[in-house]
Parts: structure tokens; C-alpha cells; sequence
């Protein structure tokens, strides 16, 4: 015999009467779904007070700045005399140590036109909204996939010389690889958390590696004729 | 003596001519703080209430906020900068020498303008990445990120077409390395770069360009997208509070 059954099942046709929710979640797709009752505070004032302060904090570390240290003021603009080297603004010298390598077509146009469109899609491409770790699934086949990638752009890479490139490249497939060698189950700490990591992840990750190298070393470590130097010998 | 003062301070709020232009009245109650965003024109970007989650710290380092603090400052020290300033070769160096020598603080507003300008940029950068590894990109939110990438696109131009301005060395130099790139274009490069600088070369044309675009159309650009973006953090459901605790907290 069965228990007896502590409730009672009813079909209903009148929806005023007995309201019926029906939810359907996809897998890991929708975060709105997810929605719980917790604190709310208001706008005003709770959280413009604190958006005023950290602007003033700022603001205030900006002044103390600008008394210390003078904005760059070299002589008047000449055409005929070019200085050795000529830079761009900082934030274009990772551009600008691509154009060293690359013929202009590629580094000035190709890659910023590509690094443009992969951001602007980022959200639109499933791989990045589905957060689940790269080598949860279909390792093997994942493994294959992964280095012919990466082979066929080191190679690529050593054929224009960007060695300042393919460094932090095999840095970031080394920790790609050490997180496909951990088991998910067992591993704590940093290797754990390595291994949740999905592939929008570790792109982002090198992209931003990269940005910051290129952009360090173009700002940093080059001279005349865009040769190495250090910058503690100037 | 607070006591008083937040009396003259309620009195000059309850005046009718101050009525008629805030109407959300004095008192304390969640009524009047939620009408005083909801009855302002500017503030009604923003939703009445915000998830407490969403004020720690750690969720979004205020680089969002930030990134506007800068923006502000730039437009006062901007409109201020343009008070002294002529977009004629060679006069708008000469500008920048009197901004040394004869302007009153003249120095200081320039450095301020100049480091809030790398400040800003930073900002954006540091922003996107956070934003990135929030995961805050994902549904509903995927076209704000967009809007967030117009901005980043439009910041830059704005503090490349700004780099030209002291028209000295570095100015010079740097945007004629910047305008060559835009050559290699194909097929349409060199009339890209024809039309970017108003000639062949970085010339008094190229600066009265970038001027224009520096201080008339990247500014309303960017205020227009800004605008759009806080509107749609709101339409979107608020700041991401991040992920719910615990897997099983599907509702």
C-alpha cells in the first residue's frame, strides 16, 4: 500500500479562480529568471551620496595631481624637424608596436577593426552567456580544437617576429592547460577557480594580457628608430 | 544653530517660487525622496530605488561613476581651457604659453584637463573589464555593453582629437602618426585621411577640424550616449547584482 497522499490535486478551468504559473527555464541562458526579494535602497539619497563622494575623492586625487606634476609642453609644432621617436598617445602605442611588425593594412586597421566587432558582439555570441568551464565538456575533442589554435598562431606570430606578443600568449595556453589537467571534483583554490573558467574568459583575459603588455612596451621600452631601451637608462 | 539653519533651509524649500520649479516639497518620507528622481528631468535617468547588493563596493568599484566624475571635470576645465584658446596656427601655441605665463592658474587648469583626460580613458578601459567579468553583459543587458563600446570608441577620439590642440611637438607628431594609419585603409584611405584632416597633411585645417570635433560633436556625442546608457541601466533592471547565492535559487 501507498502513503496516503497529504494533498490534493485539483484541474480547474476558471484561471480566476485557481491561478497556475507556468515557468520555463533554459539551461543557464536567462539570469533575469533568477530574480529574489532582497533590500532595496533609494536612489536618492543613499545612492547618489555615495556616487558624490567617490566623484569628490577623486576629483580631489586629480588636483593634487595637477599641482605636482605639469602637463608635457615641448616647442612649437614643426613639420620639417620629425623627433626620434614619434609616438602616439599611450593608449594607441599597443597599435603602435603592432604597426612595427605587421604592414599597416593588418595592425592599423584589420586588428582594431576586429578587436571593435569581437567586443561588440561579445553579448550576442552564446560561448560568452553561457558561463560554464571550458574543460567541463568534451575534453579530448576541446584539447584538439585548442592546440591547433594555438600552434598555427604561434607560428604565425614567429613569422612576423612579434616574440613581445607570443609570450603572453603561451602564458595564458600555459594556465589554459593547467586548468584542463585539474580535476574539477577535487581540486581547491586557485585551480578550482581556474577550471570554472569558460572560454569568454580566457579570451578576454589574453586580449586584456596582451593590451597591457604592447601598450607597456610601446610606452616604456622604446627609442630611437622604435630599438629596445630601458627606461631606467634614460 | 543646525536646528535653524535646517528651518531656513526647509522655509526657502517651501517657498512658492521654489515649489514651482522642485515639486517634490520638503519632508522625509520615501514619497519625496522617490519624486525628487522621478520629477527631475535629469535624475529620472535613474530608477527610484536601487538593490543594496549593488552599493558594495566590490560589485562595481564606482569605475562607472568615476569615468563621469571625469567627465565632468573635463567639461568645466574645458569650457574654461576654450575662454583662452584659438584654434589658428600658430596662435593656439602661443595660447598654451600664455597659459603658462599670464593666465591665472593658468598652468593648473591644463594639467587638470590633461590628467583627467588620461584619467577618463583609464577609466573607460577598467570599466568594460569589470563589467566583462561581472558577467553584467548578459541578457537583458547585451545592448547597453554595446552603447558601453560607442562610448569607449567615442572617449578615445575625444582624447586623440584633444592631443592636437597645445599644437606643439608631441601634438603634432603624434596625431601625424595616428592620421597615417588611417591611410592604409583600402581602397578609400587616403581620402579618409583627406577628410579627417582637411588637407594632406597636419596643417591649420586639421586643427580647426579636430577643435570642432574636440569641443562641438565628440562632447553632444558623448553626452547623447551617456545619457542613453544610464537610461538603460534603469530599463534594464538596475546595476547586475551578480549572481544569486547558491545554484538551487532558481524561482
Amino acid at each position: 500500500m501507498s502513503d496516503p497522499k497529504d494533498f490534493v490535486a485539483v484541474l480547474d478551468s476558471d484561471a480566476r479562480k485557481t491561478p497556475r504559473r507556468v515557468a520555463f527555464i533554459t539551461r543557464r541562458t536567462s539570469p533575469q529568471v533568477r530574480v529574489k526579494d532582497e533590500d532595496r535602497v533609494m536612489t536618492y539619497p543613499e545612492v547618489f551620496f555615495r556616487i558624490v563622494v567617490a566623484i569628490e575623492v577623486m576629483a580631489a586625487a586629480l588636483v593634487v595631481t595637477s599641482l605636482l606634476w605639469d602637463a608635457p609642453l615641448e616647442g612649437l609644432a614643426d613639420p620639417m624637424h620629425t623627433p626620434n621617436p614619434a609616438k602616439a598617445p599611450w593608449y594607441f602605442l599597443g597599435l603602435q608596436e603592432l604597426l612595427h611588425y605587421f604592414p599597416p593594412v593588418v595592425a592599423g586597421v584589420l586588428i582594431p577593426g576586429l578587436v571593435v566587432m569581437a567586443l561588440i558582439i561579445i553579448p550576442y555570441f552564446n560561448i560568452n552567456v553561457e558561463a560554464e568551464g571550458l574543460w567541463l565538456r568534451d575534453k579530448a575533442k576541446r584539447l584538439r580544437i585548442f592546440g591547433a589554435v594555438v600552434v598555427i598562431f604561434c607560428i604565425f606570430l614567429a613569422i612576423f617576429d612579434v616574440w613581445v606578443a607570443l609570450v603572453p600568449t603561451l602564458i595564458v595556453a600555459g594556465f589554459m592547460l593547467l586548468a584542463a589537467q585539474t580535476n574539477s571534483e577535487t581540486a581547491h583554490g586557485f585551480r578550482r577557480w581556474l577550471v570554472s573558467k569558460p572560454l569568454s574568459f580566457w579570451i578576454m583575459t589574453w586580449f586584456l594580457f596582451e593590451l597591457v603588455v604592447l601598450t607597456a612596451i610601446g610606452t616604456f621600452f622604446r627609442g630611437p628608430g622604435w630599438s629596445w631601451v630601458l627606461p631606467w637608462r634614460g | 544653530m543646525a536646528n535653524t539653519t535646517g528651518n531656513l533651509v526647509d522655509q526657502v524649500r517651501e517657498n512658492r517660487i521654489w515649489r514651482s520649479v522642485f515639486r517634490s516639497g520638503t519632508g522625509e518620507s520615501n514619497l519625496h525622496r522617490a519624486l525628487f528622481v522621478q520629477q527631475n528631468v535629469f535624475l529620472h535617468l535613474f530608477s527610484i530605488k536601487a538593490r543594496k547588493r549593488t552599493l558594495e563596493f566590490s560589485a562595481t568599484w564606482y569605475l562607472g561613476a568615476l569615468t563621469f566624475g571625469t567627465f565632468l571635470i573635463l567639461i568645466i576645465t574645458g569650457v574654461l581651457l576654450m575662454l583662452y584658446y584659438h584654434p589658428s596656427v600658430p596662435q593656439a601655441y602661443a595660447d598654451m604659453k600664455d597659459l603658462q605665463f599670464v593666465v591665472s592658474s593658468g598652468v593648473f587648469l591644463r594639467n587638470l584637463h590633461r590628467w583627467s583626460a588620461h584619467a577618463m580613458v583609464f577609466l573607460v578601459f577598467a570599466h568594460m573589464f569589470k563589467v566583462f567579468y561581472r558577467g553584467a553583459y548578459r541578457t537583458p543587458r547585451e545592448f547597453n555593453w554595446v552603447i558601453g563600446v560607442v562610448l569607449l570608441l567615442v572617449t578615445l577620439l575625444l582624447s586623440y582629437t584633444g592631443y592636437l590642440l597645445p599644437w606643439d611637438q608631441l601634438a603634432f607628431w603624434a596625431v601625424t602618426v595616428g592620421s597615417n594609419i588611417a591611410s592604409a585603409v583600402p581602397l578609400m584611405g587616403s581620402k579618409i585621411r583627406f577628410l579627417l584632416l582637411g588637407g594632406t597633411a597636419v596643417n591649420a585645417n586639421a586643427l580647426l577640424r579636430f577643435y570642432v570635433l574636440h569641443c562641438v560633436i565628440l562632447p553632444l556625442a558623448a553626452i547623447l550616449f551617456i545619457a542613453v546608457h544610464f537610461w538603460r541601466i534603469r530599463k534594464d533592471g538596475g546595476i547586475y547584482p551578480g549572481e544569486p547565492a547558491g545554484e538551487g535559487s532558481v524561482k
